[in-house]
């Protein structure tokens, strides 16, 4: 039980989703335009990663003992149909927020940020809290990669930017300086 | 017939350059960056994500007519992930060394939205053997993409490609070419070259047009 605030900070800053393992990177490259979606964003995804955690542990420890080639199918018909409720459940409480997200609501379901939770979590073993840890530090590890983003992306758009290097290939190398900085807290680990 | 081979030709070759699903629809970035960190693993991760989009495309396009529109992206997903886990244990059982490294990359060949794209944009559409061009094509194209940057990597970063010492013993490798950081800046400096390319070509044909209008 103790290495769980090792877990937690280990997904959220040492090895963030994005910026180390380049998961998810559609939405932080497509969505990343304005502070206050990306932010949204980042809060749905971790939901659906919380939700992804618990019944990727109820499916590997109940159902998929027997049949582990049925993984990837399993995990992947959970994350479609949670996506799935969650749509539902924002376009009831918030329409504006769902007119904000538009066509990457659904795509979190190809977001390969929740099915390689899934996967790393079920690779490495963890338990059931563990994996709520985990869900919850990558989940906001995402949220924090896409709101950095997104701020540095707010502020280009006032300055004089050549047109050539307009678009991804900007983002891209912003990203890449990002990823620069967060391979500083690499030394977290062997500090404490 | 012989248009309907140019038609063919067309779908097959488009993936390559024009539609490049990286370079210029900048789909399907996460296995990309992610195992382009040598060049023989990128080649690893391209001919997987050339089995399953060949296979499920050739599924899609056969069962055009029989998937219900409203339920179609779980169906094109469960047979994605149905080819996708044929390759995962394929390749476990061909390159265990090769499917060590991958790890994690390979089940999530599933979340690669460009395959998910091209059953959506073309396979669901069209007649099976335009389909299975479209997405040799496209496949090929993500190849191309995956090698150039795996390439590019491996040579900076390690002093090598697929694994065969390249300079002397001076070379000083850039290690940070093979860390993440180094995937999303070489991606970037590519695309940067993409767009100054296409901008010349614009000018280019800007010029042409002008002198023909002068001219005429």
């Amino acid at each position: 039980m103790d290495n769980l605030p090792w877990i937690f900070i280990s997904a959220l800053l040492v090895n963030n989703f994005v910026l180390t393992y380049f998961l998810g990177l559609c939405p932080f490259l497509g969505v990343s335009n304005s502070l206050e979606t990306s932010a949204r964003l980042g809060l749905a995804t971790t939901f659906v990663m919380l939700v992804t955690a618990v019944c990727a542990w109820v499916l590997n420890t109940y159902v998929l003992v027997h049949a582990p080639y049925l993984r990837l199918i399993c995990f992947i018909v959970v994350i479609a149909s949670t996506v799935q409720f969650i749509e539902m459940l924002i376009k009831k409480l918030s329409p504006a927020l769902f007119r904000a997200m538009g066509i990457f609501l659904p795509l979190i379901t190809t977001n390969c940020a929740i099915l390689g939770l899934a996967i790393f979590a079920t690779n490495r073993g963890y338990g059931f809290w563990e994996g709520i840890v985990y869900a919850l530090g990558a989940g906001i590890g995402f949220t924090l990669a896409l709101v950095l983003l997104a701020g540095l992306r707010e502020e280009s758009e006032l300055s004089n930017i050549p047109q050539i290097i307009k678009g991804t290939a900007m983002n891209l190398i912003i990203a890449g300086i990002l990823s620069m900085a967060f391979m500083g807290f690499a030394g977290l680990f062997s500090a404490a | 017939m012989i248009k309907n081979d140019n038609r063919a030709y067309e779908e097959l070759i488009k993936g390559l350059w024009r539609d490049n699903p990286v370079f210029v629809q900048v789909l399907g970035m996460c296995p990309m960056l992610a195992v382009t960190n040598s060049a023989i693993n990128a080649v690893a991760m391209g001919m997987a994500t050339l089995f399953v989009l060949v296979g499920s495309s050739f599924l899609v396009s056969s069962f055009r007519n029989w998937i219900p529109k409203q339920v179609r992206i779980s169906c094109f997903i469960i047979i994605i992930a149905t080819f996708v886990t044929v390759a995962d244990y394929t390749l476990l059982a061909i390159v265990p060394k090769v499917h060590k490294e991958l790890g994690a990359f390979i089940p999530l060949i599933v979340a690669n939205c460009m395959i998910l794209g091209r059953q959506e944009a073309f396979a669901s559409r069209y007649p099976t053997r335009l389909a299975v061009l479209d997405a040799i094509g496209m496949s090929g194209g993500f190849l191309l993409a995956l090698f150039s940057l795996g390439a590019i990597r491996e040579i900076l970063g390690d002093g090598a490609l697929f694994g065969v010492k390249l300079f002397s013993a001076n070379f000083e490798p850039w290690v940070i070419m093979i860390l993440p950081p180094g995937g999303f800046l070489t991606l970037g400096v590519i695309l940067l070259f993409f767009n100054w390319f296409k901008e010349k070509k614009d000018e280019f044909l800007a010029d042409v047009a002008d002198a023909e209008r002068s001219g005429g």
